[in-house]
């Protein structure tokens, strides 16, 4: 099989190209040599099936980065038949050198220069047959985010495949990276000769949005308007789409599934009713709540606004030993932990890293935003429902930078803090409907995975030994619950909210279809019996201690694969069920004591 | 001769010299900082935050600290 790699620097629609060739088939691989995952994908080239693989964005290829690591070894331990470098046409003055450390190495190339619209509005024009000759390689400009110029240079592609040359030879190729070169002479004279830039910029409409949005004093409460005025939207328009989902759910279990299982024996009608299809319609209920969320999340990142908020930060990081790059991480933690803790590899300091990758699990996560949303429909009123949410928003943040703060001397470090500010973009159509695909591909994963033998297993331990009623104390789950009553009745968590949190450990979707497999109810009704059994402030210490300890199994995988540390994943283990058991009782014993 | 992180708002400068280690001085001149690269003062972020820096089609956000490692001339206006 051909094997095409996809290389180029950060921020020139890289993601976006790979998308738009492989359709939505791509799949996450291991490579030899990286420890990392690179997304792959298969696709049909010249009557050739081809591998194509997306590197992680670098800025040099023998540069310090992870990244750039990661790249290097690529390259040096997998044959590969062609490279497609993607460059940013309106930056193809220093982006250039990229394209000749490629073509030092002789590996077949095709050279896209995307965004030749950006370049256009710029005034810069490439004289593209011309730099094609001097490269010897194929180059046309294309955009990636409206799919110009494409065709053209997938068959430039092709035309390379059907030579049929043999692959690189990845021991030559680690032979010739070490051989440094004089890339950036030749890079200079090549733009000379080829390229021509006007000494000032002609679209100037970036620098009219950074006016006000990075504004000295403006800048930050603007951006924290912004992001509650979006988070407002998601609520108000995902509400009726939640509530039509979950009505259309208890439909289908009422007119189809109950008739169904009508003749079967209790124990599995109840297994699968009242378990599994209570468990997990309960959390896909939440579903297009989470696919608006990642469509603005996607949408505020493709649009640059992000690096500004680093800019408006960064400041304040500093005092906290992190730095604006830290900020941005964390909020990309509001939509999964993961990524984020991933992110950090742009860190090149380790003190720095560690120290980043110990905040962003405090995120307020898109999971744990399900279990809020639940609770506080159940316990508050629509009036005070987005001032609870805004609270724990706020307290998402105060832990991120009490931990901070307090671990800051742990891990000193002098990381410089140099940013790339892109012009801001508006993504189209497409890359938001693939990006919430495939959100809702990773939320059906997830829901097989875990959701359903969460829900099993939480079935199972309240539902025996059968000779006591269910979820009572005779039951496995009522036994362990009692055993947790010591440390967790002074947070006035009781025994169904405490087995919700040992499930939840594995993954904050377990917690409420847990509680709906509990309470043996789903939907409006488990609201209502759950505001029967507690009162807001067991609530709030509830969802206290859910946001603070540990979001998920998934998380500390990766907390320990990307620190390489067992002693570190403990450390963050430790400190977040330490802190949460503490804010909740802090939390709960002041509310009672101040007579709530 | 000054430093970049001397330099005012909306002021224009060549860059003179670039005294950082190695893996900076890459990252540096992979985002364009190269000796005699003309450049500009955008902004500046509060409380001693960091800089904003035009280098011909690139704009670059970097701290006061790092701006210190990067001498320019001062075009005389």
């Amino acid at each position: 099989m051909k094997r095409i790699a996809l290389l180029g620097m950060p921020n020139t629609g890289k993601s976006t190209l790979f998308n738009r060739i492989s359709g939505a088939s791509a799949r996450v691989g291991n490579w030899p040599g990286i420890t990392v995952d690179l997304m792959s994908a298969k696709i049909l080239i010249g009557g050739h099936i081809a591998e194509l693989i997306d590197l992680p964005g670098i800025y040099d290829l023998h540069g310090f980065s992870d990244d750039e690591q990661v790249v290097r070894h690529f390259l040096t331990k997998n044959p590969v038949d062609l490279v497609i470098i993607l460059l940013n046409s309106s930056q193809i003055d220093r982006q250039l050198s990229l394209v000749l450390q490629i073509k030092k190495l002789h590996i077949p190339a095709v050279l896209a220069l995307n965004m030749a619209d950006e370049a256009k509005q710029s005034g810069i024009t490439i004289d593209t047959d011309d730099l094609e000759k001097a490269l010897q390689m194929p180059v046309m400009q294309i955009s990636a985010k409206h799919g110009d110029g494409l065709p053209k240079a997938l068959q430039a592609a092709t035309q390379i495949i059907n030579q049929n040359q043999p692959a690189t030879d990845p021991k030559m190729i680690s032979q010739l990276l070490q051989e440094d070169n004089q890339i950036e002479q030749e890079m200079e004279a090549l733009i000379q000769r080829h390229v021509h830039i006007p000494t000032t910029l002609n679209d100037n409409t970036t620098d009219k949005i950074d006016q006000i949005l990075l504004h000295k004093w403006f800048g930050l409460p603007i951006f924290f308007a912004a992001l509650y005025v979006l988070f407002q939207f998601i609520f108000t328009a995902g509400k009726p789409l939640q509530d039509g989902l979950a009505w259309v759910l208890h439909l289908l279990r009422t007119s189809l599934l109950e008739p169904m299982f009508a003749s079967s024996p209790a124990w599995l009608s109840g297994l699968m009713l009242d378990g599994i299809y209570n468990g997990v319609a309960t959390v896909a209920a939440f579903v297009p709540i989470i696919v608006l969320f990642f469509l603005v999340m996607s949408m505020i990142e493709d649009s640059g606004y992000l690096s500004r908020a680093a800019f408006l930060m960064d400041a304040l990081m500093a005092k906290m030993g992190l730095d604006g790059r830290g900020f941005v991480m964390m909020l990309m933690g509001f939509g999964c932990n993961v990524p984020a803790l991933m992110g950090t590899r742009v860190m090149r300091s380790r003190p720095m890293r560690l120290l980043t990758m110990l905040v962003i699990p405090f995120s307020l996560c898109s999971a744990r935003l399900q279990v809020f949303i639940f609770i506080i429909a159940a316990l508050f009123t629509a009036k005070q429902a987005p001032i609870i949410l805004f609270v724990l928003y706020v307290m998402s943040f105060l832990t991120m930078f009490l931990t901070a703060l307090l671990f800051q001397s742990q891990y000193k470090n002098a990381e410089p803090f140099i940013l790339e500010l892109p012009p801001y973009r508006f993504p189209t159509l497409r890359q938001i409907v693939l990006r919430g695909w495939q959100e809702v591909k990773h939320f059906l994963i997830r829901a097989s995975k875990f959701i359903v033998i969460g829900v099993v297993l939480v079935w199972v331990m309240t539902h025996f030994p059968n000779n006591v009623p269910p979820a009572s104390i005779g039951t496995f789950a009522g036994q362990i619950g009692l055993f947790f009553a010591p440390i967790l009745d002074p947070l006035g968590i009781n025994n169904q909210l405490a087995i919700a949190l040992i499930f939840g450990f594995v993954a904050k979707e377990i917690v409420i279809g847990a509680l709906a497999v509990i309470y043996g109810l789903q939907g409006d009704a488990l609201m209502a019996q759950m505001a029967t059994q507690i009162d807001w402030v067991q609530a709030m210490s509830f969802m206290l201690f859910t946001l603070i300890y540990t979001p998920c199994l998934t998380t500390i995988a990766t907390l320990k694969n990307e620190s390489k540390s067992s002693a570190f994943m403990w450390v963050s283990i430790a400190w977040s069920l330490g802190l949460a058991w503490v804010v909740s009782f802090v939390f709960y014993q002041t509310a009672r004591g101040l007579g709530f | 001769m000054r430093f970049l992180s001397q330099l005012q708002i909306g002021q224009q400068a060549v860059i003179s010299a670039i005294e950082a280690e190695e893996s900076l001085f890459h990252r540096l001149s992979a985002l364009g900082f190269r000796v005699g690269k003309p450049l500009s003062i955008i902004r500046r972020a509060n409380f001693n935050g960091p800089l904003h820096v035009r280098l011909g089609t690139t704009d670059v956000i970097l701290r006061s600290t790092d701006a210190a490692r990067i001498q320019v001339n001062v075009h005389s206006d």
